[in-house]
């Protein structure tokens, strides 16, 4: 099976069954998607699949196969981060760190697809995303600069 | 020791030292230890000068790493960038217990531990440039690792500067630390005191930060833990039929309760874990929740503790002209922390490595090697970040888990627990009944405070020697810390109100001395401890948070009888000058209108909007902050949602402002998810909050509030914990604003959206 991760095909002998997020992590040795709940219930594990964001630990690896798959890494770097992940440091929007590909994947996504939305639509595509450290202040602050660019 | 044993490749200096005895200098038990008194156990300088810091404090989210780097940036007066921090290594750090109880500013920023190690270094530093130069040490200024002569001295142009690296690098220092080493003072400050970003925070954004979760070791398989269906069930036997000829089956690792199945990849593990067949007894069945509290009040045998007993408050109380009383409770809350808990163990026969994000390495080290039968020294933890844990989460549970699967199978296991195995088995903030009494005179002041208060225990932090304090020591056949029942309750000996069951307005006279905030002189505190069935520990706030709701509740309460302003009415009742300025401070900056609780002229529809106070010295020593709630009730749903919070913190010193403006932030918002909606819920056998949609936290997509804060700071002061001083008050501002909106006062945490409807449809239609 082959998949597009980051710009990248690899090629990998798995279970098609397998939750794409143990394909990411395991055998391909990302550090982005993250295991919280297994259960598509927290946002952790969030990847992009042709731009739009999938709980990776609940999506068959088959299912994605052949599709562009972004993760948190494959946005930017340290050095040339993307400007959501500079956002993110600029504002200090970190606290353990653990929750931020669901955070910034989907924020970044829903401004992709609507450089306008409201307060009120980034909350509603944030509802089923959570920081447990209660860094939502400044994650929201950092949102919003970041619509700031995709508007400008 | 030669010089290449401690050389390392990257340039940095390692410094071994021997940690035998260093357990034995502390104490046993001990979780905040100060470490080693040896300079060498914390600092080491390299030939190109950069500076290698050992701390056992470590990284958890708060900020930690980045500020004990700008520690030892400032009292060295190097640049950031030439520090390293090593971080909770057992094989190289010095034992410093856990990193918890808000410890880690008291001990590792006043002048002991890091500090004072840092300001020994410069001190001896500077005595050998002195020598080398040849002039006295006050002719002498640091700056970037180089000490050079003061402009203005008689010394010779060709000797007027020398460098840390040419001074020492390489070299121990083999020296004492110097209690008398001057630090430096806070107006010198240019890393300390200043904002600086998080140093692992570019790390984190791009995604490459390794997290314990990441940690992967050649031949590595993937272990997974079967737990007991029901609470005390215990283990008749497994099946490996059921399981052995599925993909990637390892093995099944049983120890008496315990059960672990490794495979080679890790949803190979999670599918066999839910396939295998295994036995168990019933449980031990569980008291009915509805009835938990009454429940509490009548469990024996207690262990019963006095923090202040004035010896005359039921006199107080029966010639009182009025007394309060109301009844407080708290349910089990849970750390619930965001990625489930993981650690890699590589046990060999001789040797062992474990990486944990436990916050105790040296504790996690012998207790693990209690489980495998091994010596703490052959033992070696080394500390990797895990998700927040707000205090004791599974990550010690887990580190067992990894240990005790890869000696079974001889191989590096990785284990990361399901979200039902961490929310099922972690040990719960405790639940809490508290009864107050409050006399009041004839002025309508508080004439004595009367407290009793029960709360269950079971477990807690392993420490050097109690693996059975968490699940996975305990299924390994490892038993809890005994409970010790005691009663009646010894006079106490000092005061010390650690756990805040003292409110603030009290004096706490003990001995002849007054220990406490407040004016109160006639004041009894009686705590009650029985056993729980769940296990409980340590989480952000332990018991200061569940008596802070009852206290700042209660002084709400009786302010509201006499009429009084809230905040007017707890200055009356303060002495403490740093608390009555953060009251102040807070008041001040939420525009606090002066005037009783509840507001007039209250409707019983539609949404109430009102304002509430708290405030704390967090464990009677350790920073203060109050908060004022700006919040509204829908009073047809119950729904209360935060608009605004003001908090006012004074930690003493700031080493960081954002990184201090992050935790209180990051705090008063765990505190409104605890206060709203977190509650640990159960069956007639088996915790049932066991995901995200059975234990509610509020969600980036929730009702998120504007949180202002004011820092006040102390150059002067020692310097507090600031991490688990705002989420204290949270629920008693949330709780007092609810009674300013609607006049219905709710006590009992969290405040659900039935419990707020039940407050209001209880209200009397009096004094509305």
């Amino acid at each position: 099976m082959n998949l597009t991760v980051n710009g990248k095909t690899h090629s990998v002998d798995i279970d098609p069954s397998t939750p794409l997020l143990y394909v990411l992590s395991d055998d391909l040795a990302l550090r982005g998607p993250k295991f919280g709940c297994g259960l598509g219930q927290c946002g952790c594990c969030t990847v992009l699949v042709k731009g739009r964001p999938v709980r990776s630990c609940i999506t068959p690896v088959s299912t994605v196969a052949g599709s562009e798959i972004t993760t948190l890494e494959g946005l930017g770097t340290i050095e040339r981060p993307h400007p959501i992940q500079k956002a993110f440091v600029d504002e200090q929007a970190i606290q353990c760190g653990f929750c931020l590909s669901g955070v910034m994947l989907t924020a970044k996504a829903a401004l992709d697809a609507n450089p306008k939305a409201s307060d009120a639509q980034l909350r509603q595509a944030l509802a089923t995303v959570l920081c447990r450290c209660g860094t939502h202040t400044r994650m929201f602050k950092a949102i919003r600069r970041y619509a700031q660019e995709v508007r400008a | 020791m030669k010089r290449r044993d401690f050389l390392k490749s990257s340039g940095a200096l390692i410094v071994a030292f021997s940690s035998a005895g260093v357990a034995d200098l502390f104490g046993q038990g001990r979780f905040d230890g100060p470490g080693t008194p040896q300079l060498d156990a914390w600092l080491a300088i390299a030939a190109d000068g950069s500076v290698t810091a050992y701390t056992g404090k470590v990284e958890l989210g708060h900020g930690l790493y980045t500020a004990q780097t700008q520690l030892v940036a400032e009292e060295l007066s190097v640049p950031l960038s030439r520090v390293k921090l090593i971080q909770g290594d057992t094989s190289v750090s010095p034992d410093q217990g856990t990193t918890s109880g808000s410890q880690s500013h008291p001990v590792n920023f006043n002048d002991g531990a890091l500090a004072q190690a840092c300001a020994t270094a410069r001190e001896a530093l500077t005595q050998m440039a002195a020598t080398r130069l040849g002039v006295a040490a006050d002719q002498l200024i640091v700056r970037d690792g180089v000490v050079s002569v003061r402009d203005g001295s008689s010394a010779g142009p060709q000797a007027r500067r020398v460098t840390y690296g040419e001074l020492v690098g390489g070299r121990k220092f083999n020296l004492a630390i110097n209690a008398a080493a001057k630090r430096k003072n806070a107006a010198e400050w240019t890393v300390m005191g200043t904002p600086v970003p998080r140093l692992d925070a570019p790390a984190m954004a791009a995604g490459t930060f390794e997290f314990v979760h990441n940690v992967r070791v050649p031949g590595m398989l993937h272990g997974r833990v079967v737990r007991p269906p029901e609470v005390g069930a215990t283990l008749v036997g497994v099946d490996e039929a059921s399981v052995k000829d599925m993909p990637g089956f390892v093995k099944i690792v049983v120890k008496k309760n315990f059960v672990g199945v490794v495979a080679q990849k890790p949803w190979q593990a999670m599918q066999i874990a839910a396939k295998l067949k295994a036995e168990w007894t019933r449980g031990v069945g569980l008291p009915a929740q509805r009835d938990f509290y009454e429940y509490l009040r009548t469990q024996k045998p207690v262990r019963d503790t006095f923090i202040v007993n004035s010896k005359d408050v039921d006199q107080k109380l029966t010639g009182a002209a009025r007394v309060v009383k109301a009844t407080y409770y708290h349910a089990y809350t849970m750390h619930g922390s965001i990625g489930t808990s993981c650690a890699v163990a590589d046990v060999q026969a001789d040797k062992a490595t474990i990486w944990s994000p436990t916050q105790s390495v040296y504790p996690t080290r012998n207790t693990a090697a209690m489980l495998l039968g091994m010596k703490p020294e052959s033992v070696r933890v080394v500390f990797t970040m895990g998700s927040g844990c707000y205090g004791l989460n599974g990550a010690d549970t887990v580190s067992y888990d990894a240990a005790l699967m890869s000696q079974a199978v001889g191989k590096p296991v990785r284990v990361q627990l399901s979200r039902r195995d961490e929310m099922a088995w972690e040990n719960y903030g405790t639940a809490f009944v508290i009864d107050q009494r409050v006399a009041l005179d004839a002025n309508g002041g508080i004439a004595a405070w009367d407290y009793e208060a029960w709360s269950p225990t079971l477990g807690g932090r392993p420490g050097y020697n109690n693996p059975g304090n968490v699940i996975t020591g305990f299924l390994a056949g490892a038993e809890p810390q005994p409970f010790t029942p005691r009663s009646p309750a010894p006079d106490p000996a000092a005061y010390a109100n650690n756990l805040n069951a003292a409110p603030s307005y009290v004096a706490g006279a003990v001995g002849g001395r007054r220990g406490g905030t407040g004016t109160v002189a006639s004041e009894r505190v009686l705590s009650h401890n029985v056993k729980s069935l769940f296990w409980t520990g340590p989480l952000r706030s332990p018991e200061r948070l569940q008596n802070s709701f009852a206290h700042e509740s209660m002084l709400d309460e009786v302010a509201a009888l006499v009429k009084a302003d809230p905040v007017a009415y707890r200055l009356k009742h303060l002495s403490d000058p740093r608390l009555i300025e953060v009251v102040n401070a807070a008041a001040k900056t939420a525009k606090w209108e002066t005037r009783p609780s509840p507001k007039t002229g209250i409707r019983r529809t539609g949404v109430a909007t009102g304002r509430g106070m708290s405030c704390v010295l967090y464990e009677g020593n350790n920073g203060y902050c109050a908060l004022v709630a700006d919040v509204e009730v829908n009073q047809e749903t119950g729904r209360v949602t935060v608009r605004r919070f003001v908090a006012a913190q004074d930690c003493g010193p700031i080493t960081n402002p954002d990184g201090l403006k992050n935790q209180l932030e990051g705090g008063v918002m765990q505190g409104m998810s605890r206060a709203l909606g977190e509650e640990v819920t159960w069956d007639e056998a088996r915790i049932t909050s066991v995901d995200w949609r059975t234990y509610r936290p509020v969600y980036l997509g929730g009702d998120v509030p504007e949180i202002e804060s004011v820092l006040i700071n102390r150059p002067g002061a020692p310097a507090n914990g600031a991490g688990e001083t705002a989420i204290t008050i949270v629920a008693g501002a949330i709780g007092n604003a609810i009674f300013d909106a609607t006049g219905a006062r709710i006590r009992e945490a969290p405040f659900t959206a039935e419990r707020v409807k039940a407050a209001l449809a209880g209200r009397s239609s009096a004094g509305l």
